[in-house]
């Protein structure tokens, strides 16, 4: 399961730094979703890995992480995930004023040799 | 738990529930939100003065205030923490937005929706990041801050704006991203964010982990320093604070320093010289990125030609001034820096609100702004009169002109800014410059006979702080002679009172450091004492204890 998560993480954290440096706006946005995706998949897994443990505690199972899994990080998820999706809402409207300011949707606001 | 204790959380309360009441006013009622706003700000500044007058009063160099917000102890709940640094700060933050405030209210505030109420959240953002003592909820301090600050780079509107603006949020939400996995790899080797505990733990981390803790803790160090505005981090911070409008560059002032804040306390509590082998963890890298910083930007400023170029290139002169102090990890350097902190944040935020006024009484030879940074400046041509002209008009004998109140006004502060920032005596910018460079010569104190040659970094920080201060000094002289001393005539700008005080109060307030030096110094060798000997922070947090559950409530949450 670790591989496929590490694979998975570091194909999105790929795609999002590539499209990040492309020069449309929306390539941009897409770029930032994605390595927020790589990123909260990557709090999460720093809390390490399990199938089928509950963060909760139960009554009569002794209260160590062998028995349950880490819940601050998942706390911490949820956190970032919110943050995230205001923040790309709000680029959002920047992009969009961005494109009726400029005519165009260059991460410069012209394009080359403009 | 005293009453004092229940004043810690009071500057983020304060301005959180003030954002909610202008929420809920709505687009109208203007002036009556102006007018909360204000009194808001003025209770802030009020609170911290207190908070500051408390933390120096109850004891020695180390007195915490700890506040546990969720009422759990510390390694588990949030905890916020005033010590002398978070003091400082909060008192600076609130001068420079009290400030900030007035001015806006002359003009700024009317020219886009919700200025009052976002400035109210960055205030709580900005507050909030002073005091917590968690990683995870400074995070949240810090895109509270950093949310609020994205609208109100925008405010005003207009191409230059919005273009920055896209710019400085795609890097701040870069930052963010990596401010998370910095903070999740600490995590996943300590098993703990706050940062008292942290501390605690980083020693006794095994040495095979140390290589990811490492790694985690320079991540980290990336977002903070892409916010303090180390060079090669620092692109997106000239065009967005020179675009943003007056009263928000002034307000941004401070921006910069929450990343070094950040740094400071984070390096001096995670890597103090207690911590093992991790001691020192990245010195190297703040002295010389810092002195890189400087480098660059003490260039560029002579190249700038718009004042609110060079106010933004300043502050990047005193990041890295400021950077590279602290990477020596020497008490009496980062007392010194911290003095030079105070004293360069007032002028600069001066600066941003004087160079409205000034461009906007100049608008003849004005340069757009996306020009500026593709030209050089040209050569004062206009300043030597044809050969043969009569100076004096109409053949009259010159009486002398009246100046008006206005340009007299704008023409002193200008040069008080000037001198601020350049470094120069007779005011505080000159003390803050002349502690640290002998701090640097003289690393045990003046009065201990010196046993070691001088480092070679050392002497190159003293030869950047001197020589930054003579290109600032050419590059302010030229555009004073270029605003003020040109002989054509020009009318005299109108000035609101709203304008002028906030300026006044700023320089006024540099002007009293430098009479007051010696008190504020004291404070700031206290500072870096405990900043560098986190024992004391350590055991306030862990002592902390919370508050017991009242007897009846306790018995109603029974069944």
């Amino acid at each position: 399961m670790e591989e496929v998560i590490a694979i998975a993480i570091g194909v999105l954290a790929a795609s999002g730094v590539w499209l990040i440096l492309r020069p449309r706006t929306f390539q941009v946005v897409m770029g930032l979703c994605l390595l927020s995706y790589g990123v909260n998949l990557f709090i999460f897994s720093m809390g390490s890995l399990f199938i089928g443990k509950e963060p909760i505690i139960k009554d009569g199972v002794p209260q160590d992480l062998l028995n349950y899994t880490d819940p601050l990080p998942q706390a911490l998820v949820l956190t970032a995930i919110v943050i995230s999706f205001a923040m790309t809402a709000l680029f959002l409207v920047v992009l969009l004023a961005s494109r009726g300011l400029t005519g165009n949707d260059h991460v410069d606001g012209r394009e080359l040799g403009e | 738990m005293s009453l004092m204790n229940q004043l810690i959380v009071a500057p983020i309360l304060l301005p959180v529930l003030t954002a909610a009441l202008m929420l809920w006013l709505g687009e109208k009622h203007r002036p009556l939100k102006a007018r909360i706003n204000l009194f808001s700000t003025g209770l802030g500044l009020a609170i911290a003065i207190t908070l500051m007058m408390w933390v120096q009063k109850t004891g020695t160099t180390g007195s915490i205030g700890v506040y546990l917000p969720g009422n759990w102890e510390a390694p588990f709940g949030i905890v916020l923490v005033v010590d002398h640094l978070s003091a400082l700060m909060l008192v600076l933050t609130g001068i420079v937005a009290f400030c900030a405030l007035l001015f806006a209210l002359a003009r700024w505030d009317r020219a886009g929706a919700s200025f009052h109420a976002l400035f109210q959240i960055q205030l709580m953002g900005l507050y909030g990041a002073f005091l917590t003592a968690d990683l995870f909820n400074l995070f949240v301090f810090f895109e509270v801050l950093l949310a609020a600050s994205y609208g109100l780079m925008l405010h005003g509107s207009g191409r230059a704006r919005v273009s920055a603006g896209l710019h400085y949020i795609t890097i701040n939400l870069l930052a963010s991203s990596l401010f998370l996995i910095g903070a999740a790899l600490i995590y996943g080797v300590t098993g703990t964010l706050n940062l008292a505990d942290l501390a605690v733990k980083i020693p006794q981390v095994p040495d095979g982990d140390l290589g990811l803790l490492h790694a985690g803790a320079a991540i980290l160090a990336v977002a903070f320093l892409a916010k303090a505005g180390m060079w090669p981090l620092n692109f997106w911070l000239v065009p967005a604070y020179s675009a943003a409008s007056a009263p928000v560059a002034a307000l941004f002032a401070i921006m910069t320093k929450v990343g070094f804040y950040t740094l400071l306390r984070l390096w001096t509590l995670l890597f103090s010289g207690q911590a093992g082998a991790s001691a020192f963890f990245g010195g190297d890298w703040l002295i010389w990125g810092g002195m890189a910083t400087v480098t660059v930007a003490a260039i560029s400023v002579v190249a700038a030609q718009r004042l609110e170029r060079m106010a933004s290139l300043s502050i990047l002169v005193s990041a890295g001034i400021l950077l590279s102090a602290v990477g020596f990890a020497q008490p009496s350097l980062t007392a010194g820096a911290l003095f030079y902190l105070v004293s360069s944040t007032l002028a600069l935020s001066a600066l941003f609100l004087l160079a409205e006024l000034i461009e906007r009484s100049r608008s003849a030879n004005d340069i757009a702004l996306d020009e500026d940074a593709d030209q050089l400046p040209k050569a004062l041509e206009s300043l030597h009169p044809v050969p043969g002209t009569n100076l004096d008009d109409e053949q009259k004998a010159v009486v002398g002109h009246v100046i008006p109140w206005t340009m007299a006004f704008l023409g002193l502060s200008f040069i008080a800014c000037a001198l601020l920032i350049i470094g120069m005596p007779p005011l505080s910018g000159f003390l803050g410059k002349l502690t640290l460079i002998s701090a640097l010569l003289n690393p045990l104190g003046l009065d201990v006979a010196k046993d070691e040659a001088i480092r070679a970094d050392s002497w190159t920080l003293v030869a950047l702080l001197i020589i930054s201060g003579l290109t600032s000094l050419f590059a302010f002289v030229r555009v004073g002679i270029k605003r003020f001393w040109t002989p054509q005539e020009h009318a005299a700008p109108m000035l609101r009172l709203n304008e002028c005080l906030p300026i006044a109060l700023l320089v006024g307030c540099a002007i009293v450091l430098t009479f007051k030096a010696q008190a504020l110094l004291h404070y700031t060798q206290d500072t870096a004492q405990a900043l560098h000997d986190p024992q004391q922070y350590v055991l306030s947090v862990m002592a902390a204890r919370p508050i017991p559950v009242p007897a009846s409530a306790a018995a109603q949450v029974q069944p």
